[in-house]
């Protein structure tokens, strides 16, 4: 990262980042950069999958099956002689599509009831905070699968279970920042000159944990591909043409004894996926928000 | 106050959750795509035995009264019945729970036994080499899915060096040992037949290994931080002045003090451990609860689903509660 | 007719190799308490008293300090920066006992108040379980705490402050030491209770002979109880005196300072704060005399040269200035 390391006022101009700010913080935390690096290897893999792919990943060729790495396959090949490097790479697609909804889904109605929770307290408050403990009684796992299962066995399904298990989350933290930005001059102010309470909470209160939210949602993304990933290997998510890892690896699973290399590379993209989110998560975690500390690693 | 009170307090504020866990099962299972008469009775059964089954099964009835029946239900005992055998899942579980049961509790045990010294070993070694490497080791744990682990494990140690079994409890040449307590440590051991105590602890000891890593990764990381916490107190200070050896320091008067954390962050876990279960007991062809759950969802066995995610749900908030009392024990500030 | 010292601290230094320049926070001091003496050790917050204090039971953790002199100790004068880990580990709360300034926080939450007290009493003198107990039992109520025996059963939290600070100061007596560290045991307390406590221990520590270094920066404190004050100011002493002299004919431009302040310190807890100026960063001291920046009768060498130490009599001084005044 050449402008990481730019020194300021060589030409005349201030070093960017700017020293002291939050990006030249994390910029300066090892554990950050290296997890920053692999999402963001991850990510571009993802956007540039058809670029990058050697083959098409779902290119049937019965005379090339379960081949062992080699350099025409570098990941070796599955029982059909489709090219596993070229899915692994487009399963990065998927597993970053997993990730941001499940994020946006989770992220958003977590925060939203629990912003509103939070703000509003009272009967809506209990209410809320009740159904978030409910959902929270069930293991992650199992309650997804459960509503897997219910909905029906596909990857939409499948991410639409993983965010509603990750819902509560987001609304504890949410109602927890409320609390506190309710007692803040500026809400009263803005309360008191009129205005509703619907638009306090979207223009006063969200804004002002977002903060925190981001630093939880950079944790919980790691945690979402691992769920996603286990509900397609129980065959619960996507399903097997998709060039989802949990999925290869579900059926790669068979193959195991015989073609080692069949369920192991998918596994390691998975693997390697999550380190980084979950080192990018705990520098920002670090950076940003001391408070969050000890709730996890 | 005394402790029963404190746990009979701690029961009486489960019953909310109980309801709202049976709740949400119970409408899960109706958001169920298609007629639940249909999903019993086959996709090729008439009209009249639809209207016969909806009537026997209550399907006719509003909603409320159903969940009042299935709360009956399950205070019975009865929790549906399988699709794919036509037995009472209960019955099936019963035959399963304990494989489960002693899976889980050896991977306790794992956790206990690794994550507790490693833990300490941090913080100990704070910022030094061993410290990083229980860092690295405890970042890959949160990272690494359950099932994959598993498969690596069964292509180390079962395929390519062969020193451990890759499926079931025990090997075919031996028979169960008779059904006291259903784990086959302890039944082994009840029967004076270490041979197959060996022999089913050989077979537990990747299953048990492999759903212990999450949780190891987790409770270290834990133990290191409230550790080096309660290592920079006054009362340190104190007992280092008063010339108690560095192991009674560390390990009894520090240690005791970031239980209490840890026990917190253990009983949060105990999700990890049930639904890595299920995971586990696939790869490792283990016939437990979570074996038996994945073959439901092959064949979509709904009642058997929703039976053991009901289960196991009511068995976290259970262990939630027990942590609950073990932490009033270890913390004296908590006056039940 | 002086007593034999019972500690020899020589040319101690103390420092802290973290980030930026090691900063010594103690620097080549020199300091003798004697047998039976209450010896006070006063100075601004920050002076390196406490330092000092945890530097002669050798407890600031290793790396970051680094400690060089001598401290010798007992009537053999024995070295303790010589002595290894078991032998270090047998003069604390055993010989050498310390009591510190949080009540509150010394004593493990999670452990009751006989069980951290026997632990102490049976290490040191091997005695079994039912001894151990009788024996603090015995020293709670010299203490004066009512009730010693439910006092043993119960945790740090159930009891106040001053009960806290008696508990530690029976585990500090509990095994006979020869010298006691107290390291302003009295500033977290109410001011009732702190002309109690101090009372106690000036009756049990003159009845029992052991010597005592009692560190504070409460001077009307020190003057109440303590035989022989030592000054210190950023690492170093500035002056040692026997109390009445010290209080009648303060030498050092500092301790004059100190005494003008007292009147804050009627009330509680009040830090010295009457001399203009700031206590120096130890990272980066003054040359010379480390006052200097903010004394009112700095001399041109000050600045340049370390005054040493001169006696008149029991009366020392590290000041140019010094006795001619």
């Amino acid at each position: 990262m050449p402008w990481s390391i730019r020194k300021s006022g060589i030409d005349g101009r201030k070093a960017w980042p700017v020293p002291g700010s939050a990006l030249w913080l994390l910029l300066r935390n090892p554990s950050a950069v290296a997890g920053g690096g692999i999402v963001l290897f991850m990510a571009l893999m993802a956007v540039l999958a058809p670029w990058l792919a050697p083959y098409d990943p779902n290119a049937l060729n019965l005379a090339a099956r379960l081949q062992a790495p080699s350099l025409a396959h570098w990941f070796g090949t599955d029982e059909m002689g489709r090219d596993l490097l070229s899915r692994v790479v487009f399963g990065a697609r998927v597993s970053l599509v997993i990730g941001l909804v499940v994020i946006i889904l989770a992220g958003g109605l977590g925060t939203l009831a629990g912003a509103s929770a939070g703000y509003l307290g009272g009967r809506f408050d209990n209410v809320v905070m009740r159904v978030m403990d409910v959902i929270l009684s069930f293991p992650s796992l199992v309650l997804a699968m459960a509503l897997a299962a219910a909905l029906g066995p596909s990857l939409k399904n499948a991410i639409l279970a993983v965010a509603f298990t990750q819902v509560p989350k987001f609304a504890r933290l949410a109602r927890g920042e409320a609390l506190n930005i309710r007692e803040r001059l500026f809400i009263k102010a803005a309360r008191v000159s009129g205005f509703s309470a619907p638009w306090i909470i979207t223009r006063h209160v969200i804004p002002n944990c977002l903060a925190t939210i981001m630093v939880l949602a950079t944790l919980t993304v790691g945690e979402t591909i691992l769920v996603a990933a286990s509900l397609s290997f129980i065959g619960l998510g996507a399903q097997p043409p998709t060039p989802e890892w949990g999925a290869i690896i579900s059926v790669g699973r068979k193959f195991l004894l015989d073609q080692w290399w069949y369920p192991t590379f998918p596994g390691l993209f998975i693997v390697l996926t999550v380190v980084g989110y979950n080192i990018l998560g705990d520098a920002l975690r670090d950076v940003f928000d001391p408070r969050l500390r000890g709730g996890r690693l | 106050m005394s402790l029963m009170e404190f746990v009979f307090r701690r029961l009486a504020a489960m019953i909310p959750v109980v309801i709202g866990v049976t709740l949400c099962m119970f409408l899960i299972s109706h958001a169920i795509a298609g007629d639940p008469a249909i999903m019993i009775a086959g996709p090729r059964a008439s009209a009249e035995t639809l209207e016969t089954i909806r009537r026997t099964h209550g399907l006719d009835q509003p909603l409320y009264k159903q969940y009042f029946r299935y709360l009956s239900d399950i205070s019975r005992g009865y929790l549906g019945e399988s699709i794919r055998n036509r037995r009472p899942v209960l019955q099936d579980l019963k035959v399963f729970f304990p494989a489960t049961l002693e899976l889980t509790l050896a991977s306790m045990l794992f956790c206990l036994l690794l994550g507790l010294p490693l833990g300490v070993l941090a913080a100990v070694r704070r910022n030094r080499l061993a410290d990083h490497l229980t860092r690295l080791f405890s970042v890959i744990g949160v990272s690494t899915p359950v099932f994959w682990l598993g498969l690596m494990l069964l292509l180390l140690f079962y395929r390519h060096l062969d020193i451990l079994p890759g499926s079931g409890r025990i090997s075919v040449q031996f028979a169960a040992p008779s059904a006291v307590t259903g784990l086959y440590l302890v039944d082994a051991l009840l029967d004076g037949d270490l041979g197959l105590f060996r022999d089913a602890a050989r077979h537990i000891l990747l299953p048990a290994f492999c759903l212990s890593y999450v949780y190891l990764a987790i409770i270290t990381r834990i133990v290191r931080s409230s550790l080096i916490d309660s290592l920079e107190q006054d009362y340190i200070v104190t007992a280092r002045a008063n010339g108690l050896p560095e192991w009674r320091v560390v390990g009894l008067h520090a240690f005791k003090n970031s239980l209490i954390p840890t026990i917190t962050i253990v009983g949060l876990s105990f999700g990890e451990l049930l639904g890595g279960a299920i995971l586990t007991e696939t790869i490792f062809n283990w016939p437990g609860m979570g074996k038996y759950v994945v073959d439901s969802a092959n064949y979509l066995d709904y009642p058997a689903i929703m039976a053991v995610a009901l289960v196991s749900s009511l068995a976290y908030v259970l262990l939630n509660l027990l942590v609950d009392v073990f932490y009033a024990l270890v913390n004296p500030q908590i006056r039940y | 007719m002086t007593a034999p010292p019972i500690l020899s601290i020589r040319g101690l230094s103390v420092a802290f190799q973290s980030h930026g320049p090691p900063g010594r926070v103690v620097e080549n001091l020199d300091l003798t308490l004697r047998r039976g003496e209450i010896l006070g050790l006063v100075g601004e917050s920050g002076c390196g008293k406490s330092v000092l204090a945890r530097s002669i039971l050798r407890l600031l953790p290793a790396p970051p300090a680094r400690l060089t002199g001598e401290i010798f100790f007992g009537e053999n004068l024995e070295n303790l920066m010589a002595a290894g880990p078991q032998r270090l580990r047998a003069v604390r709360g055993g010989e050498i006992s310390m009591i510190f300034q949080e009540p509150m926080t010394s004593l493990n939450p999670v452990f009751t108040v006989g069980r951290q007290m026997t632990e102490v009493v049976r290490l040191h003198t091997g005695a079994g379980r039912a001894k151990a107990r009788k024996v603090c039992r015995d020293f709670l109520a010299s203490v004066k705490l009512p009730d010693p025996e439910t006092v043993l059963d119960k945790y740090p939290h159930q009891l106040s402050g001053g009960q806290r600070q008696r508990v530690m100061i029976a585990t500090a007596l509990s095994c006979g030491p020869k010298l006691l560290i107290a390291d302003e045991p009295t500033t977290a307390l109410d001011v009732t209770v702190q002309s109690q406590v101090l009372a106690l221990l000036n009756d049990l520590t003159r009845a029992r002979g052991v010597s005592t270094l009692f560190i504070s920066h409460d001077l009307g404190v020190v003057a109440q109880l303590c035989d022989r004050v030592a000054v210190m100011y950023s690492g170093r002493l500035v002056e040692l005196a026997p109390a009445e002299s010290l209080f009648g004919r303060p030498a050092h431009p500092y301790t004059r300072g100190l005494l003008e302040a007292i009147p804050i310190l009627s009330a509680p807890r009040a830090e010295l704060l009457a001399i203009p100026g700031q206590v120096p960063n130890p990272a980066d001291p003054p040359p010379g005399c480390r006052f200097h920046p903010r004394c009112g009768q700095r001399l041109d060498r000050c600045a340049r040269e370390v005054p040493a130490l001169t006696a008149q009599g029991e009366h020392w001084v590290a000041c140019f200035n010094g006795h001619d005044r």
